[in-house]
């Protein structure tokens, strides 16, 4: 019953998603206020239905109901309810729910909270979210549906995919949708915008906002699944330039650079077109990465297997949007009237430099995961691009706009001051560069011999940001009070781009401390013996079965020696899951300061167990950094000077008042 | 700077990098792309010994051999013709006589394949789509 009232209630959303993308923009295009209107309550409702919707299929799942076809394949009563819900999202058909829940969720916000736009801009903004919302509901009830019934009900179900069971995996998808669906707003008002002919800084300060809250979504979502494929996939990487990672990170990097692109249209009123091409990029790479996802054109642990059906009617949606925006914007960008001039060394030139670098970048990564697809379609080859492409192609592009990245905050608008930036960074190379020559003896021969020109980037970036910070306070040049009382009275947009960009410096730590410095050991071990890594000694102590909620495990117990004492123990385990009869190992990993100790385990035979050994320098930095940069980010969102979408009380007019200072 | 030498300026330094990149990209691509055949491939497209590839299948059953240590030799076959393989290391989870395997590494003179990295990429059904569709055009596919 309650899965039914799900399916009708999807079916009203839809009917609701037609209603919102037309009467409105026939309003704002008749300047009729009151079919203007019925974008807000359309949106609203949408977004009340399709929440039913999702409340009913998790009640199925809470209830493990096997009626429910979708139920029935991926759960089962005895698995632990955080993954009975996990499990909503972890499947095709309730992933694209979760999508247009999302979806409606934007929708309404800007409905609610965007009474301070212009009528015909809101109306057409939510007009275009009401297309992408119609085309999606339309895949969902006619290939993709959550609430087809199984008749007669099984018993228990299919269970979900052993891999999928795991706390990381389970937030992965809402925080990347958060982030993928999050740049349908930027893109909606783009589209909004050409249809305007008007693109202007009050638009920019509608959109910058939602952009970073999405952008912030999807850096903590894609540094999850990084995070999960470190320790589940028990192979110590943390990317493999996988298709599918591509495919979250293309949009991110357009993210990025759309971000930045909007501050220059918010506060100098230039790079526009720019910046209108940028979102609608940014979401189409997000449709771009959905449907090689789901198409089932693409080879990867992470896809889903589904027919080919599927895959037309994305790519369909795929043309219609991305085709359409393109068409829209080749016709009316030219309209846009750009603002402000600026010189080439300035903030907006850097900022040009920064988008330039950027997409190139998102374009590299796109060639390098689309390519092996055309290939195939054009002459049948069957090809891999694989991580030396990327490494070969990706770093040199984005090495150099992370050298660049800690002038461009000094740089003031219309026309900055090279060398005085240079002189105030002077303090950050020095570290840069005492750190490199550290690094370099710390690791004596070992590595390849410019990988400690990683950590003085590392360093570089991150005390580049730090000195922003200080010059802006007067922190070697004024009285202590002074540059205090100037600390506390940053705004936070500050303090946010401070630790964005410190972020990336971590993580670019990181990267370098994992790469070069990494060792490794598989080797075969009996009960007893030990083998040295990385100045450890791991003796392997033995065997033992164990029993989970639904699962049987083979553990394998570690200790852990440094310097002849005992300083620490860990396990291993092969994990064989009882309904799927999947085998999958579970990673031992115990985090020291600076780097990672990482068990796997391998197959039993007469020699012994095959032991997987790895150190790990600096890895747990990556992540370390990517929430360093979503924090500087929520830092920036709750910015008093952006909270652009809150309500303005309205104040009384009063003649007295109009001499008085503002 | 007026706003046309401004342009100018910029579209120029966008085409520099521009070309650049595309420099980058193509070297890259021509120097690191790795072909997929099946055994069959191999032998009716005679694939020259040396260069490296990657070959999938299924690992025939009965054909999986453990030698010293952590080497290991098995066959890949797509139920026509089969590639004898040799591998030094630890294998995925997913790998195991009967199911789908793809492995990466070079084939030497003699028809044998010495492979350095097997791959677990499989989908939800344990099967790589290449060895899928391969097996489909042998006409030999059974979904299972």
């Amino acid at each position: 019953m309650i899965t039914e009232i799900g399916h009708f209630a999807l079916l009203l959303a839809l009917a609701l998603a037609v209603i919102q993308s037309t009467l409105p923009l026939v309003g704002a295009a008749r300047g009729d206020p009151a079919l203007m209107r019925t974008a807000i309550p359309a949106a609203r409702g949408q977004l009340v239905f399709i929440a039913a919707a999702f409340a009913a299929l998790t009640y199925a799942y809470v209830t493990s109901d096997f009626s429910v076809e979708n139920v029935f394949e991926n759960s089962h009563s005895a698995k632990p309810m955080l993954y009975k819900v996990a499990g909503v999202w972890g499947n095709h058909e309730g992933s694209m729910l979760l999508w247009v829940l999302i979806l409606a969720l934007f929708g309404a916000a800007v409905a609610t909270f965007g009474a301070n736009l212009a009528e015909t801009l809101r109306a057409r903004v939510l007009a275009v979210q009401g297309m992408i919302g119609v085309a999606f509901l339309l895949f969902i009830i006619a290939t993709s549906n959550p609430f087809v019934r199984l008749d007669p009900a099984p018993a228990d179900g299919s269970d979900l995919n052993p891999l999928l069971q795991d706390p990381g995996l389970a937030f992965h998808p809402p925080f990347l949708y958060l982030g993928y669906v999050g740049f349908s707003m930027a893109f909606a008002f783009a589209v909004a915008a050409l249809i305007e002919g008007r693109v202007d800084a009050a638009w920019a300060r509608w959109v910058r906002p939602w952009t970073l809250a999405a952008w912030m979504f999807l850096t903590v979502g894609i540094a999850l699944g990084s995070w999960w494929a470190y320790y589940e996939l028990g192979w110590g990487g943390w990317w493999f330039w996988d298709p599918v990672e591509n495919a979250s990170f293309m949009p991110w990097l357009a993210g990025t650079a759309l971000i930045h692109s909007a501050l220059v249209v918010e506060r100098r009123d230039a790079l526009k077109v720019w910046t209108i091409l940028l979102a609608i990029i940014a979401f189409s790479l997000s449709l771009v990465g959905t449907f090689l996802v789901r198409s089932g054109v693409l080879t990867s642990v992470h896809a889903f297997a589904v027919d080919p059906a599927r895959g037309v009617f994305i790519l369909a949606i795929l043309a219609v949007f991305v085709g359409g925006a393109l068409v829209l914007y080749a016709w009316r960008a030219p309209a846009l009237r750009s603002g402000g001039l600026f010189a080439p060394v300035s903030r907006e030139g850097a900022l040009v430099v920064n988008n330039l670098l950027l997409t190139v970048a998102c374009a590299a990564v796109f060639i390098g995961t689309l390519y092996p697809l055309l290939l195939e379609a054009l002459t049948g080859a069957k090809i891999s691009v694989g991580a030396p492409f990327f490494d070969m192609t990706f770093a040199p592009i984005m090495v150099p706009l992370l050298f660049v990245m800690p002038f461009g905050p000094f740089l003031a608008w219309k026309r900055g001051d090279l060398v005085g930036t240079a002189q105030r960074l002077l303090l950050a190379l020095a570290i840069a560069v005492f750190g490199t020559i550290a690094a370099r003896a710390a690791a004596g021969a070992d590595g390849p011999l410019l990988a400690p020109l990683g950590i003085g980037l590392g360093l570089w970036l991150v005390a580049g940001a730090v000195c922003e910070i200080l010059w802006r306070a007067r922190a070697f040049t004024a009285p202590a009070g002074e540059t205090l009382r100037r600390l506390s009275s940053m705004p936070r947009a500050g303090w946010g781009a401070m630790l964005a960009h410190a972020g990336i410096g971590i993580v670019v730590l990181g990267i370098t401390g994992v790469t070069a410095w990494k060792s490794e050991k598989v080797v075969q071990m009996q009960p007893g013996e030990a083998e040295d890594i990385a100045g450890f000694t791991v003796t392997f102590a033995g065997v033992a079965p164990r029993r989970g909620p639904n699962y049987s495990e083979t553990v394998a117990g570690f200790e852990i020696h440094r310097a002849g004492e005992v300083i620490d123990a860990f396990e291993s385990s092969k994990r064989l899951y009882d309904v799927q009869r999947m085998t999958t190992t579970e990673a031992g990993i115990i985090t020291f300061y600076w780097g990672d100790l990482y068990v796997a385990i391998g197959d039993e035979s007469d020699e012994g167990l095959t032991v997987r050994l790895w150190f790990n320098p600096l890895v747990p930095l990556i992540w370390f950094g990517a929430i360093t940069m979503a924090l500087g980010g929520l830092l920036s969102l709750s910015d008093r000077r952006l909270r652009i979408g809150a309500p303005r009380r309205a104040r009384p007019a009063a003649p007295a008042d109009a001499g008085a200072p503002a | 700077m007026t706003r046309k030498q401004r342009r100018i300026v910029l579209l120029s330094a966008a085409a520099v990098v521009l070309a650049l990149a595309a420099t980058l990209v193509l070297t890259a691509l021509e120097d690191s792309i790795v072909f997929f055949y099946s055994p069959t491939d191999i032998e009716e497209k005679h694939v020259a010994p040396g260069q490296r590839i990657r070959i999938g299948g299924l690992v025939e059953d009965g054909s999986l051999v453990r030698g010293d240590g952590l080497s290991i030799t098995f066959r890949v076959t797509d139920l026509d013709r089969a590639i004898p393989v040799s591998y030094t290391g630890a294998v995925p989870d997913l790998f195991r006589e009967g199911q789908g395997v793809v492995a990466e590494g070079v084939l030497d003179g003699a028809g044998s394949f010495t492979a350095d990295t097997i791959l677990a990429k499989h989908d939800e059904n344990y099967m790589p789509r290449e060895v899928a569709d391969a097996l489909k055009e042998r006409g030999v596919w059974n979904p299972q």
